[in-house]
């Protein structure tokens, strides 16, 4: 047996049950992964044992199943910090997803840091996750809202980033990887030129995480979030890391049971990080499946996974470029496997519904972006974002479907 | 290409879509709005000029997929020279075609044109794209400058 250097896409394809289904009678072609990712058995099968087998509440159980439930619990925060570069697990927050997450920082950031005149720096390519909060919180402390703009093909514009940090700038809040461009921001540098003013940064990983090996310690930001969901795992469970000096700061954003050391009509105290942050029961099944998805991500090749999707990106844009009509919205030299695409006279919800009669599912719409795409000068796009588990067949399907479209339609 | 498909995209509607009637904003409107869509980022806006009770001009703009243009293109062609009486009528008969399930369509061969916007039940997903040009001629009527449609 010989080793080989490429990515053996054809076996994680069969780790993941849903890949081998039929949509209305045509093979599964899977390209909406930047809404969510597919689940591999692994992930499935551990919920399903815990359930089975392991269910039982945690913190504060004595008895057997109470324990374990509380190991694995405590466990997973060790290994989602160790996923993503953290040295102090306890800065790990469970959250409900990466929403939840930015809500929790923007309500420190309320409480503790902002006042009238500050400034919060975010960028014109974010998701409605990363504008909409840090609008509530200008609106609650009087600060302003400042935004990087964005060029042609789909790039920060890194010295309009400089120039637009000031004395006021009190977080800079920004996307690593565009959700609707698949541009990669270039993050660690940024992180640099904010931190040499003393401003603190958060990044968005939802659709970093996916794709490739994070480290935020590399990265030198302050606050990360990525969603369970979109990096193979289960819904409603998500991460918030935060250095421990920000976090200490901030009051708990929600409270119950579960967060309080100790609680008195006259007053209560609660625990320190991360219990502060997590009241009531936990999203405890969600956790499990998350640190099974993180267990899958790990065993894999992920230089050759993202070689893989690279490849599929080059492909699949190489082939529909060459579509008469059809524009790629997002050219960034540095893109993950997400492509945004507008056809002449063929609006994006009628390209989605063509495409799913063929079994192809890709996403149609704003993508939750929509000062990006009105930047663009287009309402919606239809969207095609590939995993590792995706192949040049699922490629070849999507550019059939469309051309076979373009047909009907002209 | 399935039937269904067929079915929904049919040679009315995509001619409706390439050449739409009645498009563009109408001077001296004397009802106008906008219909939003904001799941999917559909809209159109309604432009109304109606005298004694009777719709004189309807026209429309919308930035929006086939089956909202075209279900909109119908409606003007419907509604044109019409009492606002009779408005209602045509269309609350087109959201009982589009309510009713694919075996009984009441009102179906009456509907004219119009009927051609029931393939859209086998597809859920996007009955709000063709109902969204007649709620926003509801709320024109209304005198509501803005609806919102999900």
């Amino acid at each position: 047996m010989t080793t080989s250097a490429i990515f053996d896409y054809t076996r994680v394809r069969a780790d993941f049950p849903i890949l081998s289904t039929e949509i209305r009678g045509k093979p599964l072609t899977y390209l909406d992964n930047g809404a969510t990712s597919q689940k591999p058995a692994a992930v499935i099968e551990a919920i399903d044992r815990y359930y089975r087998a392991e269910n039982s509440n945690i913190h504060r159980g004595v008895h057997y199943l109470s324990e374990k439930a509380t190991d694995a619990y405590e466990s997973a925060r060790a290994k989602v910090a160790h996923f993503i570069g953290v040295a102090d697990a306890d800065e790990v927050i469970f959250v409900r997803g990466a929403t939840e997450g930015i809500n929790l920082v923007a309500h420190g950031f309320i409480e503790t840091q902002l006042s009238e005149g500050d400034e919060i720096l975010i960028t014109h390519m974010e998701h409605h996750a990363n504008i909409v909060p840090w609008q509530l919180a200008a609106e609650k402390t009087g600060a302003v809202l400042k935004v990087v703009p964005v060029n042609e093909a789909g790039e920060l514009d890194v010295n309009a980033f400089s120039e637009l940090l000031s004395e006021r700038t009190k977080l800079v809040a920004l996307v690593h990887v565009s959700n609707a461009l698949g541009s990669i921001n270039p993050a660690k540098a940024l992180v640099a030129e904010a931190h040499k003013h003393d401003i603190p940064v958060l990044l968005d990983g939802c659709q970093s995480v996916p794709h490739m090996p994070v480290d935020v310690a590399d990265l030198g930001c302050d606050f990360f979030v990525f969603s369970g969901h979109k990096v193979f795992g289960p819904t409603g469970i998500g991460v918030l890391w935060g250095k421990r000096q920000w976090l200490d700061q901030f009051p708990p954003y929600q409270s119950g049971g579960d967060m309080i050391e100790r609680v008195d009509f006259d007053g209560t105290t609660f625990k320190g990080i991360p219990g502060k942050f997590e009241a009531g029961t936990p999203h405890i099944e969600g956790v499990i499946g998350l640190a099974a998805a993180i267990d899958y991500v790990n065993q894999l090749d992920r230089q050759g996974a993202l070689a893989h999707e690279h490849a599929l990106l080059v492909d699949a844009t190489e082939k529909l470029s060459a579509i008469d009509g059809l524009r790629i919205i997002g050219t960034a030299q540095q893109k993950a496997s997400i492509l945004s695409f507008v056809m002449n006279e063929i609006h994006p919800h009628d390209i989605g519904t063509f495409l799913d009669a063929d079994g192809v599912a890709v996403r149609a719409g704003h993508h939750c972006t929509q000062p990006l795409l009105k930047r663009f000068g287009v309402p919606a796009t239809a969207r095609a974002s590939f995993a590792f588990y995706n192949n040049f067949e699922d490629v070849d399907r999507l550019v059939t479907a469309v051309t076979k479209m373009q047909r009907f339609f002209g | 290409m399935s039937d269904d498909l067929h079915e929904l995209y049919q040679s009315i509607i995509l001619d409706h879509n390439k050449r739409p009637r009645h498009y563009g904003a109408l001077t001296e409107a004397t009802h106008q709005a906008e219909g939003y869509n904001p799941l999917c980022g559909d809209k159109i806006t309604v432009f109304l000029r109606i005298v004694n009770d009777r719709i004189e001009a309807i026209q429309f703009e919308a930035a929006c997929c086939a089956i909202c243009k075209s279900s909109a293109s119908m409606m003007t062609e419907a509604l044109f020279g019409q009492s606002v009486v009779e408005g209602e009528s045509i269309r609350s008969g087109l959201s009982r075609i589009l309510n009713s399930n694919t075996d009984s369509s009441p009102g179906l061969e009456t509907a004219g044109e119009l009927a051609s916007l029931a393939g859209v039940r086998k597809f859920p997903a996007r009955i709000k794209c063709a109902t969204l040009p007649w709620h926003t001629y509801q709320a024109a009527l209304r005198g509501e400058a803005k609806t919102v449609s999900e």
